[in-house]
């Protein structure tokens, strides 16, 4: 670069010369050196404030143009990527434990039609009612010319041969949208259990499958979760059983004329259901609405087994009986006064027939002496009774996995006094539902302790807290053998099975207050083998009567018992249980030697 | 000696290019192949799906029932009770002709012949 000269000599000398300031010329020459470097500089910075923006500009135009493809572009999955099982994007199945599939879902195809798409819409809508009878032609016709409709849903589900005939109209306008459908290949059988299913939000190239009812309802979201992939919902169901359960248990129905049955059968150890029964029911692939009217329990979607809560009667002695027991107030062969009627206040309790002055506490359960077990329940004590029966779980709604379930509470007396206590102590004046009393009697007999009623499979075996001991839950077995080999439970009695249980008649209330004298439920609450539970079953029937007799004959004894007994004749093999010779009563050993 | 670089280099990146090309379309056949494959997969699980459901519900317990029913005369099946339990003991041994016995002659026979 050429630099000019501060101080030119030729104009410093003629400025001399002429008797000028040389300085001046240097100054002057100063500022034009520094204006030229201030427009360089200039120059430079605009340069680069024109390339940032012009960075900045083709920055956000990429950005922009890229969110524009993304935006309008359809959705594509990353094709590249290997995918597994683990993309499933249906419902998980549900399968029994034996891995029999009890909910799947199914592709079927929803029928909806776009008018202005449409060549002959009169025709379409005469032929389209052709095909699926249910249609109105002249409502299609209405839906398909009214001006501006641009969408019409037809049909929700076709099947296969239907969609073929709606295809062989040749309509253009008729367009079909994939559906998954839940399908229940079992028809009624564990109706209750699995509830049933219904299409949430909708849209036209697919729809959500929601659980309307119980463990559908429950597990939705688990259902739902493309996590667990493949894996199905395994339930402590067996298919097998359950069925042979609702077959007996429907024609033990009809034989007793009862409006409602219930069953339970439960592994007394692990508290894992393995069938529950609640008739009438229904077909959960058509789903009956809900009454509008009336009573609900009578509605077939009523689970009389989880929802339904009855005074169940004399079932509840085992109960206070044990905690006598336990607390060692009684021995099983302490003397009970059983002199009736006993009084209290206004009220007083009576037994079915006069059983003399004394009972054996055994007596009192073989028997069924509500005098005996309310003067037991006087030992007990209010504050005891409850706090026992609530460690039993039965003050509580069950933990079991139905949607129902949290909504069934058991009914408590507003106060629990000494009336309310003795009442209780022989099963009135506390409702319960069947299951409650399934996994309180599985906890009586299993060794003492708790179980918590459970509709999935366990993996592994599970010991609840201890409720009662050992030996007291021993003597209880042997108090429900005895029920049966000499008690109120004489029919229950099947070859190879050791039953034993205790039954239970409870009037049914009235809606208004008081009881009916010729409606009862029929309880029977057995577990078997006796010497070594392994199921408890508990049989419920609603307002039964058994009229092989001269009169009709509601008693448990006679309807719920016999049932009972069948049921476990026909379940106790599918379960795989041998039939065993049961061991001597080992207290009659000690007799001997005394 | 230039010439020849600057030859050889326009010779190796033509090659390049051309690899690259052919590996894009190589690439995209890929791609096209493998959704084609996964639409298949998608395609046999949802018929494996309408199997099992099937299979689910011709084995439903009460089709069984009706089906047990209807072919009485030639099952003879009943419900299976506690009677039907046996020991080990009561199983002969070793079987003696029956059934069992002529089978395994029959398979050896079946080996021994070409």
């Amino acid at each position: 670069m050429i630099r000019r000269p501060l101080r030119p000599l030729a104009r410093i000398l003629s400025a001399r010369a002429r008797g000028e300031n040389p300085d001046a010329i240097e100054r002057e020459n100063r500022r034009l050196r520094q204006e030229a470097q201030r427009d360089r500089a200039r120059v430079l910075a605009e340069g680069r404030l024109l390339m940032l923006g012009v960075a900045f500009v083709v920055a956000f135009a990429a950005i922009g143009a890229r969110m524009t493809v993304i935006a309008t572009a359809e959705a594509a999955e990353p094709r590249a990527a290997a995918s597994g099982d683990a993309i499933e994007a249906s419902r998980a199945d549900i399968v029994d434990r034996n891995g029999r599939v009890l909910a799947t879902n199914l592709v079927t195809h929803a029928l909806y039609a776009q008018p202005h798409q449409m060549v002959d819409p009169a025709r379409a809508a005469r032929a389209l009612a052709a095909v699926l009878p249910d249609l109105d032609p002249a409502a299609l016709l209405r839906q398909f010319t009214e001006p501006g409709r641009r969408f019409v849903w037809i049909k929700r589900r076709l099947s296969p041969e239907q969609m073929q005939a709606v295809h062989e109209i040749g309509e253009p306008g008729l367009l079909f949208g994939p559906r998954a459908m839940r399908l229940y290949p079992n028809g009624a059988e564990a109706a209750h259990v699995l509830g049933g299913a219904g299409f949430g939000r909708e849209g036209v190239s697919a729809a959500e499958i929601r659980g309307t009812a119980g463990v559908e309802r429950a597990w939705d979201a688990w259902l739902r979760d493309p996590a667990n992939g493949a894996a199905p919902l395994v339930l402590s169901l067996d298919l097998g059983v359950q069925a042979a359960v609702r077959e007996v248990l429907g024609a033990g129905m009809r034989l007793m004329n009862a409006k409602g049955a219930s069953a339970v059968l439960m592994d007394a150890m692990s508290g894992e259901v393995a069938a529950l029964v609640s008739l009438p029911d229904f077909d959960p692939n058509g789903r009956p609405s809900p009454l509008v009217e009336g009573d609900p329990s009578d509605s077939p979607l009523f689970n009389r087994a989880v929802q339904g809560v009855y005074e169940l009667g004399s079932v509840s002695k085992v109960f206070t009986a044990a905690q006598a027991l336990e607390l060692g107030l009684v021995g099983p062969e302490t003397r009970i006064n059983t002199q009736g009627p006993l009084t209290w206040g206004r009220f007083r309790i009576r037994d079915f027939r006069n059983y003399g002055p004394h009972l054996s506490v055994t007596d009192v359960i073989v028997k069924s002496s509500n005098i005996g077990t309310a003067r037991m329940a006087m030992q007990i004590g209010a504050e005891r009774q409850q706090a026992f029966l609530r460690g039993l779980g039965l003050l509580d709604a069950l933990p079991v996995e139905l949607s129902e379930a949290p909504g069934a509470r058991p009914l408590l007396p507003r106060q629990w006094s000494e009336i309310a206590m003795m009442t209780i102590s022989y099963g009135h004046g506390l409702s319960i539902s069947p299951l409650h009393l399934a996994a309180g009697y599985a906890t009586m007999v299993n060794g003492g302790t708790r179980v918590s009623p459970t509709l999935l499979r366990r993996p592994g075996p599970a010991r609840g807290e201890r409720v009662v001991s050992e030996a007291t839950s021993a003597i209880i077995r042997r108090m429900l053998r005895e029920t049966v080999t000499r008690g109120t439970a004489s029919l229950a009695e099947v070859q190879g099975y050791a039953v034993g249980g205790k039954t239970g008649t409870a009037d049914k209330p009235r809606p208004g207050g008081g009881y009916y004298s010729d409606r009862v439920i029929a309880t029977f609450a057995a577990v078997f083998p006796a010497h070594a539970p392994r199921y408890v079953l508990v049989v419920t029937l609603d307002e039964p009567m058994e009229t092989s007799g001269r009169e009709p004959r509601r008693t448990a004894g006679w309807t719920a018992v016999p049932v009972a007994a069948e049921v476990i004749r026909r379940a106790a093999p599918l379960l795989g249980l041998r039939p065993a010779v049961e061991p001597a009563a080992a207290d009659a050993l000690i007799r001997v030697r005394n | 000696m230039r010439g020849v670089f600057y030859v050889l280099s326009c010779l190796a990146v033509m090659g390049l290019a051309w690899w690259a090309y052919r590996e894009n379309y190589a690439t995209q056949e890929s791609l096209r192949e493998v959704g084609r494959l996964q639409a298949e997969i998608a395609w046999l699980r949802e018929s494996l799906a309408v199997q099992r459901a099937e299979w689910a519900y011709l084995n439903r317990p009460a089709r069984l029932a009706a089906l047990v029913a209807l072919n009485f005369d030639r099952l003879q099946l009943l419900p299976m009770e506690a009677g039907q339990f046996g020991a080990i003991g009561q199983i002969a041994y070793p079987p003696i002709g029956g059934a069992l016995g002529r089978s395994v002659t029959l398979s050896s026979d079946g080996e021994g012949a070409p």
